[in-house]
């Protein structure tokens, strides 16, 4: 459920609250009214127009690190 | 098409002027929209003879006959317009069988209030494209319908052409082995119309690949005479296309999900509708189906045209008597890839 | 896509593929709740079950909107775009889902009814502002996630004053049904029903917090990590799961920490609590009534209430006589073992929610797994 997709800020409306997200090359106008302190270059999570949360790039690399790891854990390389 | 006998002396006002239902009552009206648009873009020397059929000489061989009703929402689109899509998809269908096209035939329903300005458009994108194909608009037909009772126009194109011999290209005939390849990028006309569709605004580079692929069939048929199947992924995307074969030739499928072209703006827009690029529609690819001696040929033919640039094989044709296409997932796991169901809707959950 | 390809990777799959088969007991099964549709919609579309060991698997949970809707609340909705001739603004989920006597939206539209589909509940406010003359009524489904995008359009609609415009509301909330499903029968006495963890809902989270399960691992002991969708998330929540199921933890973890905090969004979460209120219970297809499991529009708001403004009967209507989605919503059942999967029910002609939704977890087997061939090992087992 809950479709959800990752875009980049590109512009912000601040008369409107309303910001241009890129998916790729897709464009897209979505409402800020969710979330606070939004800049450009920021990821946000798209779902229905609406940007629902930002997401940390550490907190990105840290969980791909943590799937690095565990792939090359000892017991598990055979 | 009975073009008027007498020269008109008001001209048809095309930049402001509207369909109304004497443009559909057989009277002058509708004989000067004829000789003053329609025939005026579309010319040519069956046109010209004024009567209500065309008559022409075909050489020996088997006849191929294929019809399309295209109805479409927006007419006019990115990469395209609902004149030369009609065009298109009907060169295509008569081609998919190894047949050159001959002629078309275009069949008009158009609603009353639409502008003449947005037909002319329509005709002319039409002339540009079968001018394009190679092929003839020999005869037509115009209705009116009442404003509300159709979505601006409605085009209805059939199409006649010739199958050179010694070709058997049918559905039927994929076998066990044969390598399944496919002319390019997946998705991008579905893309590109739902990009301009009310209430789904996006903006995306992505242009319709509306193409008449009679060219590179030719192509083809002449270098790989034994090619199996060829079809043209429109409705239901490459992945209908696919189970629609398995089932006429009663085999299996298995594809590689890596080597399957996608445009990345095409992933994207998916990702955002939750759409599957698999199930989209395509107006300017086909599918082919080789034995597999013929792959690497097939392949290198597709390339060398400009219309098979980004070609690829993307799997073979299986044992499987349960007609199943299967993919290799590109994360490492597998997946039935399905009949499409319904329609594709976009999806918030 | 930034965020997107890198939880895709082929490479760290088969790692963790390994690092599953390497430290899964094989003394033991691991049964594993996956709350959400768009978990389930992940295992299928990527095949993440063929790179699981045999003895971990995954039970689909209710978390589909669309799933859980009680076909009485269809009917509600027919009847205001039939009777009531309103503009009718849904979601692209909700058409083709059944109500009784097998009508759904999409055959109401195609008789005529005013029915529009929707991306955003934005696009229906602009609706309403362009047909002043005519009542629109937004249909509005979702868990958490979907609720504070409703309540931002019921503020602009007071602000604004456009009193032609109301929504239908039908929101819903997942901890409570996390908990109808650790209290069912199935789960508690008879034991016919093993959970042994949760994948939690991961977009859910980014709005309500990680803490709102804590109960799950508290009073009940089952372990729960907050899932991404992305296949990666899947599988490295499950590794997670698998490593807490072996020490003996029952805890609330977070996998998906690139958007989810304990705390959530509190900007929605304000948002949500001055727009809506608890109802005090709510029908879930397949759980039932479920105490203080779905929302209501304030009484503050109540001019924008579709409840209000139209005639909106209880509506109990029962399933079709024989399907199973209620057990399979509650994992007791997979949608093999119903009788009318894919003989009478098929995507084409759905008797129950489950096969509707593409995230359902009938229609996802359907698409996605209907005769999954035997498949030869994996990676994993190499």
């Amino acid at each position: 459920m809950c479709l959800a997709v990752p875009a980049r800020v590109v512009a912000i409306d601040a008369a409107t609250d309303v910001a241009t997200i890129a998916l790729g090359e897709v464009r897209k106008d979505v409402s800020l009214a969710l979330v606070d302190d939004v800049a450009v270059d920021d990821f946000v999570l798209i779902h229905v127009g609406f940007a629902l949360s930002r997401i940390s790039s550490d907190e990105a690399e840290a969980t791909l690190e943590l799937m690095r790891e565990a792939g090359m854990a000892p017991e598990t390389t055979s | 098409m009975s073009a008027a006998a007498k020269r008109f002396p008001v001209r048809l006002d095309v930049r402001r002027g509207v369909i109304d239902m004497s443009h559909g009552g057989g009277g002058r009206a509708m004989a000067q929209l004829i000789e003053e648009l329609f025939v005026k873009h579309l010319d040519n020397e069956f046109l010209r003879q004024g009567n209500d059929q065309a008559r022409f000489a075909v050489g020996a061989g088997r006849m191929v006959m294929s019809v399309d009703g295209h109805v479409i929402s927006p007419l006019f689109f990115p990469g395209g317009d609902i004149g030369s899509l009609a065009v298109h998809g009907t060169v295509n269908d008569v081609a998919m069988s190894g047949a050159r096209p001959l002629h078309l035939s275009a069949g008009f329903i158009i609603e009353e209030g639409f502008a003449l300005a947005d037909l002319e458009r329509i005709v002319a994108s039409m002339a540009r494209a079968a001018k394009d194909a190679g092929v003839q608009v020999v005869a037509g037909d115009t209705k009116v319908v009442e404003l509300g009772k159709g979505d601006g126009v409605f085009i209805t194109t059939t199409g006649i052409g010739v199958v050179p011999a010694g070709v058997t290209i049918s559905g039927d005939r994929a076998r066990p082995g044969d390598a399944i390849l496919v002319s390019g990028s997946l998705g991008d006309h579905g893309v590109a119309i739902m990009s301009s569709r009310e209430n789904l605004t996006f903006d995306t580079t992505i242009e319709s690949d509306s193409a008449p692929l009679n060219g590179l069939v030719e192509t083809l048929v002449n270098a790989l005479p034994d090619i199996r199947c060829l079809r043209d992924p429109t409705r239901g995307g490459l992945a209908t296309t696919l189970n629609e074969i398995a089932l006429q030739s009663r085999v299996g499928m298995r594809l590689d999900e890596a080597a399957i072209p996608v445009k990345p703006a095409v992933n994207a827009a998916c990702e955002l509708l939750g759409l599957d690029p698999l199930y989209i529609a395509n107006e300017g690819k086909l599918v082919c189906i080789v034995p597999a001696a013929d792959a690497a040929d097939a392949l290198t033919l597709m390339r060398a045209h400009p219309l098979g640039r980004a070609a690829a094989v993307i799997g073979e044709v299986v044992d499987d008597t349960h007609g199943f296409v299967q993919m290799q997932t590109a994360f490492g796991g597998s997946r039935v890839l399905d009949w499409l169901s319904g329609e594709q809707l976009p999806r918030i959950c | 896509m930034k965020f997107v390809d890198e939880f895709r990777q082929r490479e760290l799959a088969q790692g963790l593929a390994a690092a599953i088969g390497a430290e899964a007991d094989s003394g033991r099964d691991y049964r594993l709740m996956e709350f959400c549709g768009g978990h389930t919609h992940a295992i299928f579309r990527y095949g993440i079950q063929d790179l699981m060991p045999a003895n971990v698997s995954f039970v689909h949970g209710p978390g589909c909107p669309v799933c859980v809707l009680p076909m009485g609340r269809i009917d509600n909705a027919i009847k205001l775009a039939v009777e009531d001739e309103v503009i009718l603004c849904i979601y692209g989920d909700l058409l083709r889902v059944p109500g009784s006597g097998r009508k759904s939206l999409m055959k109401v539209k195609a008789s005529g009814g005013d029915v529009r589909m929707i991306y955003s509940s934005r696009d229906a406010l602009d609706i309403a502002k362009a047909n002043p003359d005519r009542q629109v009524v937004f249909f509005a489904i979702g868990f958490e996630t979907t609720t504070p995008a409703t309540a931002v359009a019921l503020r602009q609609a007071a602000a604004e004053g456009l009193d032609n415009f109301t929504v239908f509301c039908n929101h819903v909330l997942t901890p409570a049904a996390m908990q109808t499903i650790l209290e069912s029968p199935e789960v508690r006495t008879t034991g016919s029903v093993k959970i042994d963890g949760f994948l939690g809902p991961s977009h859910v989270s980014t709005v309500i917090g990680s803490r709102p399960y804590e109960f799950c691992a508290g009073d009940y002991e089952k372990p729960v990590v907050i899932a991404g969708f992305e296949p990666l998330d899947v599988m490295q929540a499950t590794l997670m799961l698998v490593r807490q199921l072996n020490t003996g933890r029952h805890e609330v973890e977070n996998q998906y920490t690139r958007a989810v905090t304990r705390d959530g969004n509190r900007k929605a979460q304000r948002l949500v609590a001055e727009v809506f209120a608890l109802r005090r219970e709510f029908e879930w297809r397949g759980l039932g009534l479920v105490p203080d499991s779905a929302l209501r529009i304030r009484s503050k708001f109540a001019r924008f209430d579709a409840e209000q403004r139209f005639d909106v009967p209880p509506v109990s209507a029962s399933d079709v006589k024989g399907c199973a989605c209620p057990q399979i919503l509650r994992g007791a059942a997979k949608p093999t073992d119903c009788k009318l999967f894919d003989t009478v029910c098929t995507p084409e002609n759905p008797m129950g929610s489950c096969m509707v939704s593409s995230e359902g977890a009938c229609a996802a087997y359907y698409s996605y797994g209907r005769f999954r061939p035997p498949q030869p090992d994996t990676e994993a087992a190499a």
